[in-house]
């Protein structure tokens, strides 16, 4: 056909179906809310449990006994030391929540009880025993000039933030495609737009497209909240920032069309999200490293595109990486996307 | 001219056969409607025409061309209108055209397509509240978008109120005055005889018996009620034995 198309003043189909997408969206307040919201309240309330400055007080308790008050008075003064008195028989489950990390037997010597595995146990521990021995007139050799510094870019909720950014683009785009698409499977739309001229690639391409306008302030929600409610510094370029964010919501939307492809109810794409995010949330460095893992496991959980995506992130936020230095992050992240957007295509159920 | 030409079309769902050996021909710019009651294998035969479903035996041909090679032509000359399809709620009357619309590389504009379904004042409300018969005015103009040859109709008005239908009948006359071809489903009479010229009626997957509906009706013989008129409905009564709606 060498007739110019006529549209009747509609745009292109992809425009077209990206803006229906997005209308949808923009009119659904909840889904506006908690797109938004959530990454927020998430960042809050990981800057209330990991306060930026100063560390948390070592907590002990001490069981009632002969020496329990010359202890209690001694400790009372030391630095980043709290006291709490435990009654008899409490104590295992005082340790057991955390309620307290030591517990000292006032006895002559006293007794310690702890569990060495745990950081902060062992840090009151060391807290407790240098103030008991110093009171008891242990005399130092020569104490050290402490100069208490703290570096932005250090801290446990600097590594978190960008975390939560990889966390926000996976979770809007997969359960945004996702549960579009399974609402127009049930509704018989896909079945009658494929009874029209459109084409399915793209259809499919107008899905992941039109969360890509969404992506901008999706994530600039949590930066910005890092940047200027937590003193976050960003340290690498804003156009690398936006590629890797691009490059990975471009392989989640992939990934939410593919899950998406033959789910025929809300239970059943729901149950496949979680099957496919609910690892990654705690496999790929969210909220604590995943170099924890053993190395056995670690090709398997660096080939994940979150732990890709988390990876890029945090070396181009923290670390100010250029792009080039984090290809291969972009490269699993690429083949995620490419890989699941030609499968879905191939598997799609249109009825 | 072909408008819609099939021959022994069989579809089956496992043991069940919904369509089995069904042949039919529409010429061009004829209304020609699929008669019988729910079950019959209606929807499953419009589905296989509309190149929805692909059958089991038998060859399909649309507007002289077949499905196989000739899908991308062929969807730019249909007007497709399925039975359960509800538009999305939450965009305007005229985002939904607007999108249907971009689909077709020829056609109609907004305004024509408007004015056609009368929803005119309807145009910035979302499709979730308008009323069903204006739902179905609104399926029926995003089907006319293409300014299409043929307009396949899946029980275009189950459900609506007599004035609701009325309006949608007399826009399909319109298409057919302007040379339009339509090939619809229905389980009501009075649709089938205001609206076609011919009918077949199908049963079981089967057609039992085909031609204009007046001819169908004088076939039965003498009206055995005097004061009766005879209708579509006892032409399929005597030959099955049943009403076309169970009550």
């Amino acid at each position: 056909m060498s007739e110019p198309i006529d549209r009747g003043g509609s745009s292109h189909p992809l425009i077209e179906l990206a803006l229906a997408r997005l209308r949808e969206f923009g009119r659904e307040p909840e889904a506006v809310f908690w797109t938004f919201i959530f990454p927020m309240l998430m960042s809050v309330t990981m800057a209330l449990a990991f306060p930026g400055s100063g560390g948390k007080p070592a907590v002990v308790g001490i069981e009632p006994g002969a020496h329990a008050a010359a202890i209690r008075d001694t400790l009372a003064h030391a630095p980043g030391v709290t006291v709490r008195d435990i009654p008899a028989g409490d104590e295992p489950r005082a340790l057991r929540e955390g309620e307290v990390h030591l517990l000292i037997v006032p006895t002559e010597p006293p007794v310690y009880r702890f569990d060495p595995a745990r950081d902060e146990s062992r840090v009151a521990r060391l807290l407790v025993d240098n103030a008991l021995k110093k009171a008891a007139g242990r005399s130092d050799p020569w104490s050290a000039r402490e100069e208490p510094v703290q570096i932005a870019g250090s801290r446990y909720v600097d590594w978190l933030i960008p975390g939560i950014v990889g966390l926000t683009i996976m979770g809007t785009s997969m359960w945004g495609i996702g549960f579009s698409i399974v609402q127009s499977r049930m509704r018989k739309l896909l079945k009658r737009l494929v009874a029209s001229p459109m084409r399915k690639s793209e259809y499919l391409l107008a899905q992941v497209g039109g969360r890509m306008v969404l992506l901008a302030p999706e994530v600039a929600v949590p930066l910005l909240f890092g940047v200027f409610v937590l003193g976050m510094p960003i340290r690498g370029s804003l156009v690398a920032l936006s590629v890797v964010c691009l490059v990975g919501a471009l392989a989640f939307g992939s990934l939410g069309l593919l899950l998406a492809s033959r789910a025929r109810t809300f239970e059943a794409i729901s149950g496949l999200m979680n099957f496919a995010m609910v690892p990654m949330w705690i496999l790929s460095g969210v909220f604590f490293s995943s170099s924890n893992f053993p190395d056995a496991m670690q090709p398997a959980i660096q080939a994940l595109p979150l732990t890709a995506l988390n990876n890029a992130l945090r070396s181009i936020v923290l670390e100010g990486s250029p792009l080039q230095s984090v290809g291969r992050e972009l490269a699993v992240l690429g083949t995620w996307g490419i890989g699941g957007f030609a499968l879905a295509l191939r598997i799609f159920r249109w009825r | 001219m072909v408008g819609v030409r099939c021959t022994n079309l069989v579809k089956r769902y496992g043991d069940v056969v919904a369509v089995d050996g069904l042949s039919l021909s529409v010429p061009r710019g004829e209304c020609f409607g699929l008669l019988g009651p729910n079950g019959a294998g209606k929807t499953t035969t419009i589905e296989i025409l509309e190149g929805l479903l692909e059958p089991d035996a038998g060859d399909v041909e649309i507007l002289g061309l077949t499905w196989k090679g000739h899908e991308r032509e062929l969807r730019q000359r249909l007007g497709v209108q399925l039975q359960e399809t509800q538009l999305a709620d939450k965009l305007t009357v005229e985002e939904t055209l607007r999108l249907f619309r971009s689909f077709y590389h020829r056609g109609r504009t907004i305004d024509e397509l408007l004015r056609i379904v009368e929803l005119e004042t309807k145009r910035r409300s979302w499709v979730g509240k308008l009323s069903g018969g204006q739902k179905q005015r609104l399926a029926v103009a995003c089907a006319l978008a293409g300014d299409p040859d043929l307009l396949f109709m899946d029980e275009p008005t189950t459900g609506l109120d007599p004035q609701s239908r009325r309006q949608l009948w007399e826009l399909l006359a319109r298409f057919r005055q302007q040379g339009g071809t339509i090939l619809l489903t229905t389980h009501y009479m009075d649709e089938a005889e205001t609206l076609c010229d011919r009918v077949a009626i199908v049963d079981h997957g089967k057609v039992i018996a085909e031609g204009a509906p007046r001819e169908l009706i004088s076939s039965l013989g003498a009206p055995r009620v005097v004061t009766h008129q005879g209708t579509l409905e006892d032409v399929f009564v005597a030959l099955t034995g049943r009403h076309l709606r169970e009550e």
